[in-house]
């Protein structure tokens, strides 16, 4: 096993080495009273140098846990990864130890969680929180590590930074928290940041803003990122790709344009169309029959089946695999130009 | 900070003049302590004279007014049983409660505080079913049994340790533990409870997002979040050792604050009661203005009010 580097003492714009995110068969299964929850079962995506990845998909689908796996923070002992690989560059996060994984974490990958209201520490000052990374992943102290979190609160756009640095959370609009929350994400500038649905507690101006803020950083400092939300403006603004997610699996995965043009899941499908055209006046909007299904009780086969305007006998009896569909509009730009998608409609008809 | 303090300084004054009023009243209220003193068998030239002696025929505003100038020049009378002044057998007192307060105390801090923590952290294993064991023993035995059991079985059967009486390191130890049993499980489920709260929250995963080691985001990132309930607890602790006192007292016979509030009570000792509860109170006060100090100390949020 190949450990990264202690960085301590390197040039501090040097990013993290950028490495390519591989996950592999991930599953994460949670122990409860009521029986076992398969929140994520058999993912697996890669997640090239620079590339925003988008993770779309309703609550319960297993896309919050999925970023959690990659940083091994799923809530123990409920929650635990019980298979897959993840490969961070040429190592496995899965087989680091509690104390190298440390060292992963806001190093390497870093999170960008969703509420700025409640995620950061209310007995902390400014300095101390944006700080703490550098000071444990790059080895700073003093007032080496006050210019640095002077800088990094440059970074995000806040405004005299210096006297913001002493300030608490308490004393700062949603907004510029969540942009404090950004700063510790990139503190020590990791090769693949994660966002979890990171604007969708603030008010619509401040997310424009704010998604730009990212995109301009992520221009700056060339990290990967992977994207989750549910709203699918935010994913045609910024993600190259998007992996469309259900029931803890990923039901589909393009690059977005082609995922727009021509989803091919019955469930992107659907979802695509629900989504409302702002040019065509309707009364209804068109929504998707039936329940997500209860991740305590699966129906075998694809746990979509029985919403699927489209199901066939095998739908029911099998879980599909991934089959590759082939790119309907070629010439969209994006590294690996493959549209794939979990189900038999693709399959070679022979089944 | 500064009007924060001044602003609680206040508060704590105010407390003290209410105290004080209730303290007054309420010894008002017992009748005139004439009727104790002087017996069945006394004359109307007595009466008087005790009256003027003690103001008891004044207006009770003025005899209030007079009662906070002693009080301020820490003239609390004389104990009619004594026949010496009541602050004086009060201080006397003190030091034995103080330094049975303090042991008591610091063993429950030292041990309780780590068991919440560890309790929380190891959440639904083992240590934790220990934990919550001990945390309902601690609340639910009372201490006048817990005390007379543990002199049973360490004093009386084993020989190990001294029954009653403040005579050396040995004579703390099964006081200190009837107090401290209570509040072992009373700090112990604070902890705990207060550190599963903070441990769930989104500051603490962000913490662990960053790389920031275990011990750390436990000791300092959570610890000083959950410290706020536990030092709220500490206090209201603290103001109830005084009760747990007059039993644990009572029945270690440990020459404290206590044992004089039985002793004044059985005889009637008015100056003493009146003298204990004050001090009492003023304790109870003292530790408030204290606690609402460090929560200040804990908290940017209160402290910038």
């Amino acid at each position: 096993m190949t450990t990264f580097p202690s960085d301590a003492g390197t040039s501090l714009d040097a990013p993290s080495s950028p490495s390519r995110l591989e996950v592999k068969d991930l599953q994460t299964w949670f122990y409860t009273g009521r029986g076992v929850v398969k929140a994520v079962d058999g993912v697996s995506f890669t997640l090239e140098p620079g590339e925003t990845l988008g993770l779309v998909g309703e609550s319960g689908s297993g896309k919050s846990i999925t970023c959690l796996s990659i940083l091994r923070l799923v809530p123990e002992p409920a929650g635990r990864i019980i298979g897959g690989e993840i490969w961070l560059g040429d190592t496995d996060l899965l087989q680091l130890s509690r104390h190298e994984m440390e060292q992963i974490r806001g190093r390497h990958v870093s999170m960008v969680l969703q509420d700025p209201m409640t995620s950061l520490n209310p007995v902390f000052n400014v300095e101390k929180q944006v700080g703490e990374g550098s000071m444990y992943h790059l080895g700073l102290h003093g007032s080496g590590l006050k210019d640095r979190v002077q800088q990094l609160l440059r970074w995000v756009r806040i405004p005299a930074p210096e006297v913001r640095a002493n300030d608490y959370p308490h004393q700062m609009s949603g907004g510029m928290r969540q942009r404090i929350v950004g700063a510790i994400a990139l503190s020590s500038q990791p090769s693949v940041l994660i966002a979890d649905e990171p604007t969708t507690s603030l008010d619509v101006t401040i997310q424009a803003q704010y998604l730009q803020l990212l995109k301009d950083l992520q221009e700056e400092h060339r990290f990967s990122m992977i994207f989750v939300t549910h709203d699918f403006g935010i994913v045609a603004r910024v993600c190259d790709r998007v992996a469309v997610m259900y029931a803890g699996r990923i039901v589909e995965m393009a690059p977005t344009r082609e995922l727009f043009g021509s989803p091919r899941h019955p469930y992107a499908r659907a979802l695509i169309h629900s989504l409302p055209d702002p040019d065509t006046e309707v009364e209804w909007l068109t929504t998707i029959p039936g329940q997500p299904p209860s991740l305590y009780d699966l129906p075998p086969g694809c746990p979509f089946a029985p919403r699927c305007s489209e199901a066939m006998d095998i739908c029911t009896q099998e879980y599909p695999p991934t089959f590759e569909t082939g790119i309907a509009e070629p010439g969209a730009a994006g590294p690996p130009a493959s549209h794939t998608a979990a189900c038999w409609l693709y399959g070679d008809g022979s089944r | 900070m500064r009007r924060y303090i001044l602003a609680r300084f206040v508060q704590a004054l105010v407390s003290m003049v209410a105290l004080s009023l209730i303290v007054f009243f309420l010894a008002r209220l017992t009748g005139d302590p004439r009727d104790v003193l002087l017996g069945d068998d006394y004359s109307q030239e007595q009466w008087d004279k005790m009256g003027e002696l003690w103001s008891l025929d004044e207006p009770i505003y003025v005899q209030y007014a007079i009662f906070l100038r002693n009080a301020a020049t820490g003239n609390f009378g004389e104990s009619i049983f004594w026949k010496e002044p009541a602050v004086e057998m009060l201080a006397r007192r003190i030091p034995a409660t103080v330094q049975l307060t303090l042991t008591a105390m610091s063993l429950s801090v030292i041990i309780a505080i780590p068991m919440g923590i560890l309790s929380a952290v190891k959440r639904d294993t083992w240590i934790d079913y220990a934990g919550k064991t001990i945390a309902m023993l601690g609340q639910s035995v009372p201490a006048f049994w817990l005390g007379i059991i543990l002199i049973w079985v360490f004093a009386v059967s084993w020989s190990l340790l001294p029954t009653s009486g403040r005579d050396g390191p040995l004579h703390y130890v099964l006081p200190s533990v009837t107090l401290g049993w209570f509040t072992v499980a009373g700090i112990m489920r604070i902890t705990r409870s207060a550190m599963l709260d903070v441990l769930d929250s989104e500051y603490i995963k962000l913490a662990r997002v960053k790389g920031v080691p275990e011990n750390v985001v436990i000791w300092n990132h959570a610890l000083r979040n959950a410290a706020i309930p536990v030092v709220t607890f500490l206090g209201l602790i603290l103001g109830n050792f005084l009760t747990g006192f007059v039993v644990v007292e009572t029945i270690f016979s440990w020459p404290g604050v206590g044992l004089l509030a039985i002793r004044g009570i059985q005889s009637n000792d008015f100056a003493i009661i009146q003298t204990v509860v004050m001090f009492g109170g003023l304790l109870f006060i003292t530790i408030n203005f204290l606690v609402d100090i460090f929560y200040g100390y804990l908290d940017p949020r209160i402290r910038y009010e």
